[in-house]
C-alpha cells in the first residue's frame, strides 16, 4: 500500500484566495500521484488497501510503464509515490526507478523491506530523486506482526538499518494509525531518530482488506484527541501525508493541505493501468479510466467525467451548516464509501460525532472492494489418493462429483 | 516549476518541499529574477506598484527561506 502526498505548502501569498479554494477545481495535472506497480505482495497485511498478495497477469509490462513515465514526464508530475503489492519484487523494479528519475520523475516508494540488502540501500542513498517509506505498523514486533504478519517486523527493522548504515538520511518510516499502536507513538519516533529517518503516519482506511479490520483496529475517540494532541505538539517534523485533515476539526489546522485530494491534486494508477480518483478507493465507483485507453493517462485526467464531477465545487451536504466544515471539509471520501456512508455527509470518524450517528443509520451494507488479489487461503487437496470407488473400477474419475 | 491556471507550483527535490506561486505576475517575477540586478528591479519590470511591494518582498523571501530561490553566486 502506499499513500499520497506529504506538501508543506510554502506558499508565498501575493494574492488574496485561499489555495485550496483553487486546489479545489483541480490542476492540469496531479502535483503526485500513486502508483502501484503490481499487487504481488510477499505479505498479507490485514489492512492491506488494494487487497494485494497474488500478481494480475494483466499488470504493464515494462514498455507500457515507460511509456507512462513519458507521460508524467511530459505533463511535469514531480514526483511518484510508487506502492503495490510489494514493488521491489517486480523484476523490472529497479530499472523503471532509474528511467523515471533520468526523465525528471521523482520517485518516492513504499516497501516492506524485503528486498532492501545493503546493496540496494547503498544504491538509493547515492540517488537525490528517490526517496524510500518503509512500512511498519507497530513499534514492537507483537503489535506490528499481528497486523503485517510474522517477522514483518524484523524485516522493517533491518531494511533500516541497511539504509542507515549505507548513510541515506531523512528515509520515511510510515506507520499506518491503528487503534494497537496509538499508544506507541513516542516509540516511533524513537526508532525514526535511531536510524536518522522521519516518522511519517497515516490514517487507517476501511478500504480493501481494511474493510473487514476496521471496526477492530480504528482509532478509539480519545485515541483520535490523543493523535491529535500528538500531532500538533510534533508539527512539522512528522509527516502525514495530509491524511488527518479530518482531524483539524479539533482545533487549528494540521500542517498539510486539509484537502481531499481525488482526482484534484492525485489520484492512483493501479498495476494493470486502471486510473482510480484516490489511492483508498480501488472500485469501480471511483474508477476514471485506463492508461492503455487510447490518449492514455493525459487523457483520462484532463478529460474524464468522473473527475469533472470531483473537481466541481462541492457544496458540502449534510455538513454544510457545521461550523467545522471549513477545517475538515467533510473528511475523506474512501472512508465514508467504504463504510455505507453517504459522500456528502460526515465521515464515519467526525471528531463531532456525528459521523458515529450516521453509521448508526446506516440501514445498507457497505460496499465491497471490486478487486481483489489477497493469497488464497483455500487448503491443497490435489493429490490426494481417493481409494477407488469399487474394487473393479478402472475410471480414475468414478464416484467423483465436482 | 509548473505553470498553472492560478499562478505555478513549484517542488524543491533536495527538500521535497512544495510552493505555490499564488498569481500570474510573482510568477512573471521569479522566472526574471535572474535578468535583472535586484528583486525590486524585476517587481518593478512586472508592474509591480509600491504599494505591493512589501508583499512581494515576504513572498520571495518565503522562497528563499524554502530554498526555492537563493541569492546568485558573483561569476
Amino acid at each position: 500500500m502506499t499513500l499520497t502526498h506529504d506538501m508543506a505548502p510554502a506558499g508565498p501569498s501575493a494574492a488574496p484566495g485561499k489555495l485550496t479554494d483553487l486546489f479545489q477545481l483541480g490542476l492540469d495535472a496531479p502535483i503526485c500521484l500513486t502508483w502501484e506497480l503490481t499487487y504481488a505482495c510477499n505479505l498479507s497485511c490485514v489492512h492491506c488497501l488494494s487487497s494485494s498478495g497474488r500478481r494480475d497477469p494483466r499488470e504493464l509490462s515494462t514498455a507500457e510503464c515507460m511509456a507512462v513515465i513519458d507521460t508524467l514526464e511530459r505533463m511535469q508530475v514531480f514526483y511518484v509515490n510508487i506502492g503495490g503489492g510489494e514493488p521491489t519484487v517486480r523484476p523490472d523494479f529497479w530499472e523503471l526507478v532509474d528511467y523515471a528519475t533520468a526523465h525528471h520523475v521523482g520517485v518516492k516508494f513504499s516497501t516492506n523491506g524485503v528486498k532492501l540488502d545493503p546493496a540496494a540501500a547503498a544504491r538509493l542513498a547515492a540517488s537525490d530523486y528517490v526517496d524510500v517509506q518503509v512500512s511498519l505498523d507497530g513499534a514492537t514486533a507483537d503489535v506490528n506482526d499481528a497486523v503485517r504478519g510474522p517477522g514483518s517486523h524484523a524485516t522493517a527493522m533491518r531494511a533500516m538499518s541497511h539504509l542507515a548504515g549505507a548513510g541515506f538520511r531523512g528515509f520515511k518510516l510510515s506507520v499506518v494509525m491503528t487503534r494497537q499502536n496509538i499508544p506507541q507513538l513516542d516509540q516511533f519516533k524513537a526508532i525514526a531518530d535511531q536510524f536518522g529517518a522521519q516518522l511519517r503516519l497515516t490514517r487507517l482506511r476501511p478500504s480493501g482488506r481494511g474493510a473487514d479490520v476496521w471496526h477492530d483496529l480504528h482509532p478509539l475517540p480519545e485515541q483520535q484527541r490523543l493523535l491529535y494532541d500528538w500531532l500538533v505538539a510534533h508539527g512539522e517534523q512528522v509527516l502525514t501525508g495530509d491524511s488527518f485533515f479530518h482531524l483539524s476539526a479539533y482545533g487549528s489546522a494540521l500542517p498539510g493541505l486539509n484537502l481531499c485530494g481525488a482526482g484534484r491534486v492525485v489520484c492512483l494508477i493501479d498495476p494493470v493501468g486502471d486510473v482510480y480518483a484516490c489511492p483508498f478507493a480501488i472500485h469501480s465507483e471511483f474508477l476514471a479510466g485506463n492508461v492503455r485507453d487510447g490518449g492514455g493517462f493525459e487523457t483520462v485526467w484532463k478529460s474524464s467525467p468522473l473527475f469533472a464531477s470531483l473537481r466541481a465545487p462541492d457544496t458540502g451536504g449534510a455538513c454544510r451548516s457545521c461550523g467545522f466544515y471549513d477545517s475538515c471539509r467533510g473528511g475523506c471520501m474512501a472512508a465514508k464509501f467504504f463504510t455505507g456512508l453517504p459522500l456528502d455527509g460526515p465521515d464515519p470518524e467526525c471528531v463531532q460525532g456525528y459521523g458515529s450517528a450516521a453509521l448508526e443509520a446506516v440501514s445498507v451494507a457497505a460496499p465491497k472492494p471490486s478487486v481483489d488479489h489477497s493469497h488464497r487461503k483455500v487448503p491443497v487437496t490435489i493429490g490426494r489418493r481417493r481409494p477407488p470407488s469399487k474394487d473393479c473400477e478402472e475410471n480414475p474419475l468414478a464416484g467423483f462429483t465436482a | 516549476m509548473r505553470p498553472e491556471p492560478f499562478g505555478a507550483l513549484l517542488y524543491h527535490f533536495g527538500t521535497r518541499r512544495l510552493s505555490f506561486l499564488k498569481n500570474q505576475r510573482v510568477l512573471t517575477v521569479v522566472r526574471s529574477l535572474a535578468d535583472h540586478p535586484s528583486a525590486r528591479a524585476a517587481c518593478a519590470a512586472a508592474g509591480v506598484s509600491e504599494a505591493e511591494l512589501p508583499a512581494y518582498a515576504r513572498a520571495l523571501a518565503t522562497l528563499a527561506d524554502s530554498q526555492m530561490i537563493s541569492e546568485r553566486t558573483v561569476a
